[in-house]
C-alpha cells in the first residue's frame, strides 16, 4: 500500500472530472422542460431558493425565447446564479420544493434551466447590469468569495467605490478552490469573477492578506464601511492520536490541490478512510476515487438517517464505488515509519437527540481496526480565530456574530457568508452578501 | 367490436375517415400508402385547370412547445395535370375497390367547364365528387374557390351546372370564410347538392419573422393570406357544423365533417354535432398515416364501452343540447371545489380567480406551500379555476341550485326579478 500520483491516463483523468451535470446541449431540450413548468403562483421554489429568484419568470423567459430577460432575472437576484446552477444541493432547495414531486412526477430541472441562460450571460458578457454614478463613498470588503463577491456587486452598482482584498491569487472563493472540480470549470469561475467585476467600480487586491498585510482597523479607517466575507478555514482536527502521520489530510487542503494543481500531480492513497458525512466529505471521497484510489471507506459516526449531506450526493459517492462505515468514529490512527498504516475506530450507537435533533452518536465501547495508508479529515471547517482575535469583533469560536442588519460590534464593519454561519452553501453566502450590502447602503446614505 | 362502417350518400368505407382534399391525396403513391395504413377514403386533391404554385408554402404555429396546433397554406389546387390524376384515379380503385374514393373538383366558371370536368370524373368510376367552393386563396382571384362559396347565387348556379350531368352523388364543401356558414348550404342544397362538407381553411396570418420582419410563408421577402387548418380550428368548425346539423332545410342532406380532426375524440365530437362521417388533413401532414390506427381503434373503444354498435347509432346526438342562450336555466348554479388530498399547491387557480374572476379563493400563506380554499359565495361557477388547474379532477364544480324550478332568460324577465345578486 502507497500513497503515490499519476495512477490514471490523461483520458482517465478528463473523463473522471467531466462536468457530473451536463448542460442542455440543444435549445428544444431546454424548451420543452421550459414549458413543463406549471408557473405557480407564489411559487415554492422560489421560496426555497435563498436568494429567491423568480424561477417561473426565468423559465417563462426561456420558453419565449428572451434569454437576455431570463438570465437579467436570475442575476439580479443571484449574481452567481450561473455558478449556482450547478454547486447548489437543488434537492433540498428550488427542486425539491417543486410541485411535481407533490405529483410524484420529476421535478422541472430548474438548475439546468438556470444554467442555460445564466452561462450565456457569463460566456457571452452580457451586459446585463448598469453601474449608477459614483457617491463617492468607499468600502472594503475582505474575501472576493461568493459573499464579498455578491455584496461588491449589489455596492457599485448603487454608484461605491468597492476594493476587495484577498489573500489567493484568484476570486472565486471556495467556488475556485472548494467546490468539487467535476461540478465546475476553473474557466467558468474565472468568467464569473470577470463578470461580476465587469459592471465597474470594483477594484480587486489580490494576495493581501488580513491579519497580515492590514488589520480591521485600517479598514475602518481608510473605508466608510467594510465587510468581512473571509469564509472558514481548514478541516477541524480530529483531536486523536496519529494525526500528525504522514497521509492524515485535511479535505480543504487536499481539495485545494485538486482545484489549482494538475490532476495527475496529486497523490493519492491505495485504500482511503475519509472521516464525515456533509458535503465536504463526499467530495473528498468522490474525487480520491476519480484520482484512482483503489478503495475509498467514508466513516460516519451516526448512521445514513442523520446523514448531513443530501441524498444525491450520497448517491454520487456510491455510484463512484466508495464505501461506508456507519456508526463509527475515529479513535486512532496508527503508523509506520511516520505513515499511515491504519484507523481504530470506535463503535458507536444511537441515543437521545442532540441539539441538532438528530439521534447523538454514544461510543459502546467496543472497537475496530481497519488498514488504510490515507485518511481524510471532512469533519466541518475550522474558523479563522486567530485572525478574528486581532480584532475586537465579537465572535463564537471564531464565527463573526453579526446583528438583525448584518452588522458587527465594530462601527460600520458588517460580515456574512461562512465567516458568520459557520459553513453552509454558495447560495446562501451570496444572500448574505446581498443583505450586508442593503445594510451598508442605508448605513451609508 | 363496434361496427365502424360508414355509408355516405351510397359511398361505402370501412370506417368514417376520409383524407381530405389536400396534398395528402394529391397522388398515386400518397394514396395506396393511405389505403395500406387503413384510411376508408379519400378526396382527392382538388382538379382544375392547369396552375402554378409558389415555393415556400407552409407555415404553422406553436404553443407551449408544441409545434403545429395551427398550420397555414399558401397552396392552389392540384399542379400536376389532369390527365395523370385521372390515370392515377382509375388505378388506385382498381386497387383498393372498398375505399371511398371522391374527386373534388374546381372547375372554371362556366357551364361547359363543370360539365367536361364532371364527367371527366365519373369516366374513372370514382364513387362520388366534392365541389371546392371553399379554397381561400389563389383561385378567389380567378374568380373560382372561395368567391365561389361566398355567394349564395353563384354557387347554387355551379350545383345546378354539376347537377346537369352528374350521376354520382355531389357534395358540396363550404367556405368557413363567411359570417354564416348557413345561406350557402342552403344554395347549394337548393342548386340539388346531395350533401355537404365543412370546413375549409380559414383565411390568416400565422406570424412574422421578427427578424426579416416577413409574414410566414416567406416568398422571396413577401407573403400573402394563408389558408388556416389543423387543432386550433376544430372549435370553429364545430361551431359551423352545428348551425348546419340545426338547420330542418340543410339537416336533410349528410355532413361530412372537417377542421381540426386530429384524434379520435375530435371525431366523436364531429358525429355526435351531426357530421356523418369526417375528413382529415393537417394532422396526417403533421404525423403520417399512421395515426388512422388510433383514430380507428379509439373510436372504437369508445362505442364498445358507450353500446354504440354502429356509428349511426350516435351521430347527431349532441345536436340538441346545444340552444340559445335565452333558454338556459338560470337557477342553474355550480361552485368549485378543491380537493385538498389531490391539490399540489401550486397556486394557479388562486391567482386566475383574483387576478381575472371573482376573488372566490381564499389563501393561507405557508412556506413552500400555501393553502387555497373557496369561498363558496363569492364564487359564480366561471370553471376558470378548473380550466387552470395542473391536476386532473382536483377541482371538480359541485352543483348548488339557486332554486328547484328552472328558469330562463326570458321568463325570468317576465316575472320582473332581481338583477343584481351581488
Ligand atoms: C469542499 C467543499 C465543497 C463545497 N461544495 C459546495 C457545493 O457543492 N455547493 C455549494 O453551494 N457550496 C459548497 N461548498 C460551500 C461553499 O463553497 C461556501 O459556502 C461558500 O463558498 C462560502 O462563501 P464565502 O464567500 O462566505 O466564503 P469563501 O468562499 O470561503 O470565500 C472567502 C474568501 O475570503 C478569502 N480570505 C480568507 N481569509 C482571508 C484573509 N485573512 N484575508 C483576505 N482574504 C481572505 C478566501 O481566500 C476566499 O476567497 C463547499 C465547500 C467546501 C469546503
Ligand atoms: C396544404 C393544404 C392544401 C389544401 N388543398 C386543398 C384543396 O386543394 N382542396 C380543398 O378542398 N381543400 C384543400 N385543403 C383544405 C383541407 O382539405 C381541409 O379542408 C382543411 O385543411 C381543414 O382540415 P384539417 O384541419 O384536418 O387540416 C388544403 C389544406 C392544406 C393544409
Ligand atoms: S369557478 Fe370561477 S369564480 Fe368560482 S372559484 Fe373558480 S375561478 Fe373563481
Amino acid at each position: 500500500m502507497a500513497i503515490s500520483n499519476n495512477r490514471l491516463t490523461k483520458e482517465q483523468y478528463i473523463q473522471n472530472f467531466s462536468d457530473i451535470h451536463p448542460p442542455f446541449e440543444h435549445p428544444e431540450g431546454a424548451i420543452i422542460e421550459a414549458n413543463r413548468c406549471l408557473n405557480c403562483y407564489d411559487a415554492p421554489c422560489t421560496k426555497s431558493c435563498p436568494t429567491s429568484i423568480d424561477v417561473p419568470l426565468f423559465i417563462r423567459q426561456i420558453s419565449t425565447d428572451n434569454l437576455k430577460g431570463s438570465a437579467k432575472t436570475i442575476l439580479s437576484s443571484n449574481i452567481m446564479g450561473a455558478a449556482c446552477s450547478k454547486v447548489c444541493p437543488v434537492e433540498k432547495l428550488c427542486e425539491g420544493a417543486c410541485v411535481y414531486n407533490l405529483l410524484d412526477e420529476k421535478p422541472i430541472e430548474i438548475a439546468k434551466l438556470q444554467r442555460y441562460s445564466a452561462e450565456k450571460a457569463i460566456i457571452n458578457n452580457w451586459k446585463l447590469f448598469e453601474r449608477k454614478q459614483a457617491i463617492g463613498k468607499k468600502v472594503a470588503i475582505v474575501g472576493a468569495g461568493p459573499a464579498g463577491l455578491a455584496c461588491a456587486h449589489a455596492l457599485a452598482k448603487e454608484g461605491i467605490d468597492v476594493t476587495i482584498f484577498e489573500k489567493e491569487s484568484k476570486g472565486g472563493g471556495l467556488m475556485t478552490y472548494g467546490v468539487a472540480a467535476y461540478k465546475v470549470s476553473d474557466k467558468l469561475c474565472d468568467d464569473e469573477v470577470d463578470f461580476i467585476l465587469s459592471i465597474g467600480g470594483i477594484e480587486v487586491k489580490y494576495n493581501k492578506t488580513l491579519g497580515i498585510d492590514f488589520s480591521i482597523a485600517d479598514l475602518q479607517k481608510q473605508f466608510d464601511a467594510v465587510f468581512l466575507g473571509i469564509g472558514v478555514g481548514i478541516a477541524n482536527t480530529l483531536n486523536i492520536p496519529g494525526e500528525d502521520l504522514e497521509g492524515v489530510e485535511d479535505a480543504i487542503s487536499f481539495i485545494y490541490d485538486i482545484r489549482t494543481k494538475n490532476h495527475n500531480s496529486i497523490k493519492i492513497g491505495d485504500k482511503v478512510a475519509v472521516i464525515g458525512m456533509g458535503m465536504t466529505a463526499i467530495d473528498a471521497a468522490t474525487q480520491s476515487k476519480r484520482l484512482g484510489a483503489e478503495e475509498v471507506i467514508m466513516i460516519y459516526r451516526r448512521t445514513e438517517n442523520e446523514k448531513p449531506c443530501t441524498q444525491v450526493e450520497l448517491d454520487i459517492a456510491k455510484l463512484d464505488g466508495c464505501s461506508f462505515i456507519w456508526l463509527a468514529s475515529p479513535k486512532e490512527i496508527r503508523g509506520e515509519n511516520g505513515k499511515v498504516k491504519s484507523i481504530v475506530c470506535n463503535k458507536m450507537e444511537l441515543g437521545e437527540p442532540d441539539a441538532s435533533g438528530r439521534k447523538s452518536p454514544i461510543e459502546t465501547g467496543e472497537t475496530f481496526e481497519i488498514e488504510v495508508d490515507m485518511v481524510i479529515k471532512a469533519t466541518g471547517q475550522m474558523p479563522y480565530l486567530d485572525i478574528i482575535n486581532q480584532s475586537e469583533v465579537k465572535n463564537n469560536k471564531g464565527k463573526i456574530l453579526i446583528d438583525k442588519s448584518n452588522s458587527t460590534n465594530l462601527k460600520g464593519v458588517f460580515a456574512g457568508g461562512d465567516a458568520v454561519n459557520g459553513g453552509k452553501e454558495v447560495v446562501d453566502a451570496v444572500q448574505a452578501g446581498k443583505d450586508a450590502a442593503k445594510a451598508i447602503l442605508e448605513y451609508l446614505i | 367490436m363496434a361496427n365502424l362502417q360508414s355509408n355516405f350518400l351510397g359511398i361505402k368505407s370501412p370506417n368514417p375517415f376520409w383524407l381530405a382534399s389536400a396534398p395528402p391525396t394529391d397522388k398515386k403513391i400518397n394514396v395506396l400508402r393511405a389505403f395500406e395504413a387503413g384510411w376508408g377514403g379519400v378526396v382527392w386533391k382538388t382538379l382544375g385547370s392547369q396552375i402554378k404554385n409558389v415555393s415556400s408554402r407552409y407555415s404553422a404555429i406553436g404553443y407551449n412547445g408544441r409545434r403545429a396546433v395551427g398550420f397555414n397554406n399558401i397552396e392552389l389546387i392540384s399542379d400536376r395535370p389532369l390527365e395523370i390524376n385521372l390515370k392515377e384515379i382509375i388505378e388506385v380503385l382498381k386497387l383498393f375497390p372498398d375505399r371511398a374514393m371522391v374527386v373534388s373538383l374546381m372547375a372554371d366558371n362556366d357551364r361547359d367547364s363543370w360539365h367536361e370536368m364532371v364527367k371527366k370524373v365519373e369516366d374513372t368510376g370514382a364513387h362520388g365528387i366534392e365541389l371546392n367552393f371553399g379554397c381561400p386563396h389563389g383561385m378567389v382571384e380567378r374568380g373560382m374557390g372561395a368567391a365561389v362559396g361566398q355567394d349564395p347565387e353563384i354557387a347554387k348556379m355551379v350545383v345546378e351546372w354539376v347537377m346537369e350531368v352528374a350521376t354520382i352523388p355531389i357534395i358540396t364543401k363550404l367556405t368557413p370564410n363567411v359570417h354564416s356558414v348557413v345561406p350557402g348550404a342552403i344554395a347549394a342544397i337548393e342548386g340539388g347538392t346531395n350533401g355537404l362538407s365543412l370546413i375549409n381553411t380559414i383565411q390568416s396570418i400565422t406570424g412574422i419573422d421578427l427578424d426579416t420582419l416577413v409574414p410566414n410563408p416567406n416568398v422571396g421577402g413577401q407573403s400573402v393570406y394563408g389558408g388556416y387548418c389543423g387543432p386550433a380550428v376544430k372549435p370553429i368548425a364545430l361551431k359551423f357544423l352545428t348551425t348546419l346539423s340545426q338547420d330542418e332545410k340543410i339537416n336533410q342532406v349528410p355532413i361530412s365533417g372537417i377542421g381540426g380532426i386530429t384524434t379520435w375524440k375530435d371525431a366523436a365530437e364531429f358525429m355526435l354535432l351531426g357530421a356523418s362521417n369526417v375528413q382529415v388533413c393537417t394532422a396526417a401532414m403533421v404525423s403520417g398515416f399512421k395515426i388512422i390506427t388510433d383514430l380507428c381503434d379509439g373510436l372504437n373503444n369508445w362505442m364498445d364501452e358507450k353500446g354504440y354498435k354502429t356509428i349511426d347509432d350516435f351521430i347527431g346526438l349532441s345536436v340538441p343540447k346545444i340552444t340559445k342562450w335565452e333558454e338556459l336555466d338560470l337557477n342553474f348554479h355550480i361552485v368549485a371545489n378543491i380537493n385538498q388530498d389531490k391539490c399540489i399547491h401550486c397556486g394557479l387557480c388562486y391567482i386566475a380567480c383574483e387576478d381575472t374572476s371573482h376573488q372566490a379563493i381564499n389563501i393561507e400563506r405557508g412556506n413552500p406551500y400555501n393553502n387555497y380554499t373557496i369561498n363558496e359565495p363569492e364564487c359564480v361557477g366561471c370553471n376558470l379555476c378548473q380550466i387552470v388547474c395542473p391536476v386532473t379532477e382536483c377541482i371538480t364544480m359541485v352543483e348548488q341550485r339557486k332554486g328547484d324550478e328552472s328558469i330562463n332568460w326570458i321568463e325570468f324577465q317576465k316575472r320582473g326579478l332581481k338583477l343584481n345578486d351581488h
